[in-house]
């Protein structure tokens, strides 16, 4: 799909996804109006949780093959999942305050765990910029990419397990879950999140070769006195 | 030749000779279980503070370990020696991974008699030991992959406990869940068997994915 039709679908499924929010899902009978952060919340944290596990995916592609194409791709989907785990904090921060009174609940667990996936993730910059060989922080970063992908699930697991749930559990409940209105709303929602992410995914993706690419055509004009690459731990391609 | 035992005596004979680590594990141990009785201001602990207390204790001594696992080989030439070796390189982290096990479980038979006696109110029970040797498992092996990970790096003793911590809370959250009733003074209980089991499944799991991805940081 090319990178136009893309952004549109994305326009369109995210315009889409406030119309229904606002305008046809109801109002939730026991938390009233700001239950709707939920079509925000909830869409956000399962696109960065795919993205970090993405991430991890794309890291063993590049030890598997060593190009630093899958290195890029990685990073790339790390670092924006990263920038959609500090919203998923803060919307769930808020929704907390509004449901339950405190802006922090502990016995919370998907928050909880979410804090510490965010935590983590979050050594991932530091550790490319204090490792200065290029291939040997492609590779690096790549286990660490593999070994926290791994990781995402299973904190889920333990930290969901150490706490009684308070956390809504809107899709299994006893009597049905989520109502059909607010289930459309939700996936339409969830979709645009996606498409969001995947545009963004690609149009950093064409920045950083781009910017590849410029960098050659100077070093070719003005040799190697031209670069300055500046503070980037970012891949080479 | 045993090229994995060939290995673990040369770890554990640097040890002995150094003395690097695990002496200044143990002190560490003791001095933070006098700092919690001032931090906490409280004569003993039991139930689900002993508990955190420990394992947080023996989490900090574990973080000292990794920082120097991997040390002696960056700035000596270990890595290159195994380099050079016709021998797989994962059996260097397995004996490493078996190193610092071994460390853990000896400061532990210091640390844990000195809780007992600086901090603890009830007596201590048998079934603790199998709760910190699953603990110990997984704080070795992700403790050794972290420091291999953290080691080439400039900051290293940063890196190490910044990777380490996340990826061992949930051996934290299983450890203190399984011995908070262990360590309670009254109506002391078994650990839960959901607890153990969820330990021993982190440390299985994170031992197959160390051994996976261990090789590609031991190539220039």
């Amino acid at each position: 799909m090319s990178l136009r039709t893309l952004s549109t679908a994305t326009v369109v499924a995210l315009t889409g996804a406030f119309a229904l929010v606002f305008f046809y899902a109801p109002n939730d009978a026991d938390q009233g109006f700001i239950q709707k952060i939920f079509y925000l919340h909830v869409p956000l944290a399962m696109t960065a949780l795919g993205g970090f596990v993405l991430g991890g995916i794309f890291a063993i592609q590049h030890l598997r093959t060593r190009r630093s194409e899958w290195d890029l791709r990685s990073y790339v989907a790390i670092h924006l999942s990263l920038i959609l785990a500090i919203g998923v904090l803060i919307t769930g921060s808020i929704w907390a305050r509004a449901s339950w009174g405190h802006w922090w609940v502990w016995d919370e667990p998907t928050l909880v765990s979410f804090l510490i996936v965010t935590l983590l993730y979050a050594t991932y910059q530091p550790l490319r910029f204090s490792i200065e060989d290029r291939g040997r922080q492609a590779r690096y970063a790549s286990v660490f990419a593999v070994v926290a992908g791994a990781f995402v699930p299973l904190n889920f697991l333990a930290v969901r397990l150490a706490q009684p749930f308070s956390h809504p559990r809107v899709f299994a409940t006893a009597n049905g879950g989520l109502p059909p209105k607010m289930q459309l709303t939700f996936y339409v929602s969830l979709l645009g999140m996606v498409l969001l992410f995947f545009t963004l995914w690609r149009y950093e993706m064409a920045a950083k070769r781009t910017r590849g690419k410029l960098r050659a055509l100077k070093r070719r004009l003005g040799g190697d006195d031209e670069i300055s690459l500046g503070r980037s731990a970012a891949p080479q391609v | 030749m045993n090229v994995l035992g060939a290995l673990l005596r040369q770890e554990l004979r640097i040890e002995l000779r150094t003395l690097e680590s695990v002496p200044g594990m143990s002190l560490f141990a003791v001095t933070t279980f006098i700092v919690f009785h001032f931090g906490l201001n409280r004569p003993t602990l039991e139930g689900d503070l002993a508990a955190g207390v420990l394992v947080v204790t023996l989490l900090f001594a574990a973080m000292l370990g990794v920082n120097r696992l991997w040390v002696a080989d960056e700035e000596q030439g270990g890595f290159d020696a195994v380099l050079l070796a016709p021998i797989d390189r994962t059996q260097l982290f397995v004996a490493k991974a078996i190193a610092m096990l071994v460390y853990l479980v000896v400061l532990e038979v210091v640390a844990l008699p000195a809780f007992a006696f600086l901090l603890l109110e009830p007596p201590l029970r048998p079934e603790l030991l199998l709760i910190l040797g699953l603990a110990d498992v997984g704080m070795a092996v992700i403790g050794t992959l972290v420091g291999a990970l953290a080691v080439k790096t400039r900051a290293r003793d940063l890196i190490g406990p910044l990777l380490a911590l996340p990826l061992l809370v949930p051996v934290v959250i299983a450890a203190a869940q399984a011995a908070r009733p262990v360590l309670a003074s009254a109506h002391p209980a078994g650990a839960e068997a959901k607890w153990l089991l969820i330990l021993g499944l982190y440390d299985l799991v994170f031992a197959l994915v160390a051994y996976a991805v261990f090789d590609p940081l031991l190539e220039d």
